[in-house]
């Protein structure tokens, strides 16, 4: 199953309904988690979602999908990271009202060239990034990285904390 | 023997929290507690720290609130300024957002050590509580190279 994750925060009704589009075209089962939906926010025709998980369902689904899709976030990066997991992401626009500002474009360019990281800067983009990862049958693996922070951060903060 | 050092490890939820534990053992040995708004991230944290053969830390929470959210933020100020009062943590360390902005202030206040790691997602400049809380923390850290500046940020690191 497809794991489409937006964040926990604002919800982002482009790239939800270009993930339901590809959907109803390709008929492959995708389960959307997509944050803090209102009264006017698009919800999908084919495939389940939900607003928020705990972190235990949201390990269990990005472990379960050979393909994550997501906003630009670290979230999303970090997991599919963690877990060695392909993902497209689309950055969200703040002049779409999407993000208090555009780091989020910021953060695809960055991360956009890591192995297994796959940047949608249109959400047209995303069903034929899709179409070509399913269709590798998710034999591409982004990087796994380790799950503490660098050593010398650990360090410089180890330092910190016992400072006297 | 120098006593335990009491650590206060907090951000808002979601990647802001994801960040944050990646630094988990960097507090070893120390009386850690964590501060989030989220419930459910109680069990998965104690689940690591299991794993990880180290204490039960403390566990806090603190209301939800953004930016445009005055009143939840005057809420969550006061319930960051109360847990401070209670916790007298020697260090603060925080990756964001609101919350770790009023823990870093409140815990300058009250003699800790504080510390602002600003998020990776802020790779072209700064986040806004970054720059407002910079100036008052004893250890300012941006995970760019580029952002770091001689009066503002040092990059030392990231957590991925």
């Amino acid at each position: 199953m497809i794991f489409l994750t937006v964040g926990t925060q604002e919800p982002f009704d482009r790239l939800v309904r270009a993930v339901d589009e590809w959907c109803r075209v390709s008929g492959m089962p995708v389960f959307g988690q997509l944050g803090g939906l209102t009264a006017g926010s698009y919800r999908p025709k084919h495939f389940e979602y939900t607003m928020f998980m705990e972190p235990e369902a949201y390990q269990g689904q990005v472990l379960a999908a050979p393909v994550l899709v997501g906003h630009a976030g670290m979230g999303s990066i970090i997991a599919a990271l963690t877990y060695a997991k392909p993902l497209v992401m689309c950055p969200r626009r703040a002049a779409l009202g999407e993000h208090r500002n555009d780091h989020q474009l910021a953060t695809a360019e960055k991360f956009g060239s890591r192995a297994g990281i796959f940047v949608a800067w249109q959400e047209e983009e995303v069903g034929p990034m899709l179409d070509r990862l399913v269709s590798r049958d998710g034999g591409v693996a982004s990087e796994s990285i380790s799950p503490e922070a660098s050593p010398e951060l650990l360090g410089v903060l180890r330092d910190f904390v016992h400072r006297r | 023997m120098a006593a335990t050092p009491k650590v206060l490890a907090i951000s808002s939820i979601g990647g802001h929290w994801i960040e944050l534990l990646r630094l988990m053992p960097a507090f070893d040995g120390c009386e850690v507690h964590y501060a989030t708004s989220s419930p459910d991230y109680r069990e998965p944290l104690l689940e690591v720290c299991r794993e990880r053969g180290q204490p039960i830390p403390g566990f806090h929470l603190f209301t939800d609130a953004n930016r445009w959210q005055k009143l939840r933020l005057l809420r969550q100020a006061t319930e960051v300024g109360a847990l401070l009062l209670r916790l007298r943590p020697n260090v603060v360390i925080t990756t964001g957002a609101s919350a770790g902005y009023f823990a870093v202030r409140f815990g300058k206040l009250m003699g800790a050590r504080t510390c602002w790691l600003d998020s990776i997602a802020n790779a072209n400049e700064l986040s806004l509580s970054g720059q407002k809380a910079g100036p008052h923390v004893d250890l300012f850290l941006t995970q760019w190279p580029e952002l770091a500046t001689d009066d503002g940020p040092q990059f030392r690191g990231a957590v991925i």
